[in-house]
């Protein structure tokens, strides 16, 4: 996995709640047996007409947006399935941070195995980057992970966040959590022998 | 010891190591497997040459891509068929013992196999590569949906990195009145408490409506816990539980079974034990429900109208509303009962346990099919297909004019032939009515067995209590 140290990058306003796993992939592309090239389906039914030419309404189909890295959106991101796909195919298009007040659970936790960072805010501070976003085409901010911090050029935002500790470090390091866990074989051993 | 609930109990006695500040690591003594989340999962392990750690508590079976039409005829979507074909390699290269694949008698929708094999068993750790793993939650144990890294994570070390979440009782007090079904009761909180109203939560539902639902019943409710945002559902178990587990093949039998019965005599939650929240619903306010929205918690009873987006109070929750409203082809203020369908679909893991076909059978007995609708039944396994036609419930359906097909996900998410057009219209069983969920541009109106086989016949909703 690749690590997640500081990345900056254009903003993405995706002004929606409850953005849920079929949006951000619908289940007719999840029959690939691969990890990868799920980005070109990233918002599929929203990114494309039916003839699949581009629908020129849609923000990633916009010059401004089309390099975003990060997403910012509403409470509730990602709810629905469980379905790893989800992190894939945003990860594969290129978008490696999403800003959101709230996550849906297994999505949250599938977003840290690869790679991706799930940034809660608070709804006050998403705003005002949803708001910047949509009025700047090309917006661009920095997510700190080291530091703990996102700001933008001016610094006109400027906002600590908080992640979990261990969650955190694992990103940093590109940790691969299979290995971590076999460092404790002695002790699932030992479950199993009760 | 201080009073427990049911989830720390169950937590408790699985956690292999533990630090501050790190998510725990739980023993899982259940792995199921389908062909969707799985394939990245083996080959995960292949590159880093490992092996299944239990293949002997791994139970796999392939269930969202197969064709619902005779098991005779060749599966046509090739990529469909590569998915499937991946994972009779993984089985046979990893030797797993317990692999159904799409001809064998046990086949089935992953969710219902586990508990009618007899695999899901009160007081375990069950885990899946599906969010619907929630189901399993309702013989009393605490089952969790994972996505493929965490697949791969069990294969690997039959464990799991979890944050011990908060709990919560969902507690359903009183009778359920008349037509009012397991499926309306978790409708009707997820009404209540909203998609997100669960999040970071273990729901353990508890309440006189709860204990008096059959085994099928409570496995619905806990089937769409996931859809209200929460990690897991959990159902105490009880003598209904039981009775259930005795006549599963591949459970305990005789004096090892009665013992472990013993053991399960003390999962429930103590009394004096606290729950993080709780959330009081009275039966006597529950009424057949249908969505008329693009999420789960978007739902009105029968005699109810679809609301006007004007009506709700932030700004979000308009926009949310007048967009659901536009995809679904609905106007403010209609009758639900006014809303005319094409399609119905009864199956998937929420619905397509025998008791929702027999349910669904009474309905539609000696009646016919509107000649507006197309109707079909999916079995959610091959072992209820079988015991449906025991019981000459696929004569009642096909005379009806319903389609019978094979066991499988089919119509719940559209990854198999059996797709919506778009526009269409379908009163469906299943447990998610995203949009597109069902087929691009289909709308989905997620509605009880008995409902969506009443709507079958009328050709639109109509309220089960008077038909
Ligand atoms: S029936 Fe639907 S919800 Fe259930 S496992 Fe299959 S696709 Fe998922």
């Amino acid at each position: 996995m690749e690590p997640f140290v500081k990345l900056e990058g254009v903003v993405a306003p995706l002004d929606a709640v409850n953005v849920d796993t079929d949006m951000i992939i619908p289940a007719v592309y999840l029959k690939s047996i691969e990890r990868t090239g799920f980005g070109q389906y990233l918002f599929d039914r929203y990114r494309y007409n039916d003839d699949r030419s581009e629908n020129p309404d849609f923000l990633l189909n916009q010059d401004a947006y089309r390099n975003a890295k990060i997403l910012v959106s509403g409470p509730n991101f990602g709810c629905g399935s469980s379905r790893e796909h989800a992190p894939w195919a945003l990860e594969d298009y290129g978008i490696r941070c999403i800003i959101a007040p709230s996550f849906a659970d297994i999505f949250f936790n599938n977003c840290f195995k690869n790679g991706v960072l799930p940034l809660i805010l608070p709804e006050a501070d998403v705003r005002r980057i949803m708001d910047k976003a949509k009025d700047n085409a090309g917006f661009q901010i920095t997510v700190d992970l080291e530091g703990k911090q996102v700001r933008d050029g001016d610094e006109e935002i400027v906002v600590d966040f908080e992640v979990d500790e261990f969650r955190r470090y694992c990103l940093l390091n590109g940790l691969d959590d299979i290995g971590l866990t076999l460092q404790h074989e002695d002790a699932i051993a030992a479950f199993e022998a009760r | 010891m201080a009073a427990r609930t049911m989830f720390e109990k169950i937590w408790d006695a699985h956690v292999v190591h533990e630090e501050p500040g790190q998510p725990s690591l739980i023993y899982i003594d259940l792995h199921l497997v389908h062909e969707v989340t799985s394939p990245q999962a083996f080959d995960g392990l292949r590159m880093a040459g490992r092996q299944v750690r239990r293949p002997d508590l791994t139970v796999a079976t392939a269930d969202h891509n197969t064709p619902t039409w005779e098991l005779t005829r060749p599966i046509e979507d090739q990529i469909s068929k590569a998915q499937l074909d991946a994972l009779d390699r993984n089985a046979a290269e990893f030797n797993l013992p317990f692999y159904y694949d799409r001809f064998s008698e046990n086949q089935g929708i992953v969710h219902v196999i586990g508990p009618d094999l007899g695999y899901t068993l009160p007081g375990k750790t069950v885990v899946c590569g599906d969010s619907h793993t929630s189901t399993h939650g309702a013989l009393g144990c605490f089952a969790v949906g994972i996505g493929t890294s965490e697949v791969e994570h069990v294969l690997a070390t039959q464990t799991l990195r979890q944050f011990k979440p908060r709990t919560m009782e969902v507690r359903v007090d009183g009778d359920l009145p008349n037509g009012v079904t397991a499926k309306d009761i978790i409708l009707g909180i997820i009404g209540h408490m909203g998609v997100n109203g669960g999040t970071g939560h273990v729901i353990e539902y508890t309440g006189e409506a709860i204990r008096n639902l059959s085994m099928d019943g409570r496995m619905t409710v806990c089937n769409m816990s996931i859809e209200g945002g929460a990690r897991a559902g959990m159902i105490a178990p009880d003598d209904t539980t039981f009775e259930y587990v005795r006549t599963r093949p591949y459970a305990p039998k005789g004096a090892e079974l009665e013992a472990r019965i013993e053991e399960w005599r003390a999962l429930p939650t103590d009394s004096g034990a606290t729950y993080d929240r709780t959330i009081v619903i009275n039966a006597a306010d529950l009424a057949p429900f249908v969505t008329w929205g693009t999420k789960p918690d978007m739902v009105a009873q029968i005699t109810d109208r679809v609301p006007d987006p004007a009506s709700f109070e932030t700004t979000a929750e308009r926009e949310a509303a007048e967009r659901a409203l536009e995809y679904m082809g609905l106007e403010p203020n209609q009758r639900i009962e006014d809303i005319r369908i094409d399609r119905v679909f009864l199956g998937a893991c929420t619905n397509a346990r025998i008791d929702d076909l027999r349910a669904a059978a009474n309905v539609i007995r000696g009646r016919q099919v509107s000649s507006d609708v197309y109707a079909m039944v999916v079995p959610g396994s091959a072992r209820v297909k079988a015991q449906a036609e025991a019981e000459g419930l696929d004569q009642v359906f096909k005379d009806a004019g319903f389609d019978w097909r094979v066991a499988g996900c089919s119509m719940c998410l559209g990854m198999n032939p059996d797709i919506l057009d778009p526009g269409q219209r379908c009163a469906s069983t299943s447990n998610r009515n995203f949009e597109g969920r069902q087929g691009r541009g289909g709308r989905t109106h997620l509605v009880s067995p008995e409902m969506a086989a009443a709507a079958a016949i009328a050709g639109h909703f109509v309220d089960v209590r008077d038909f």
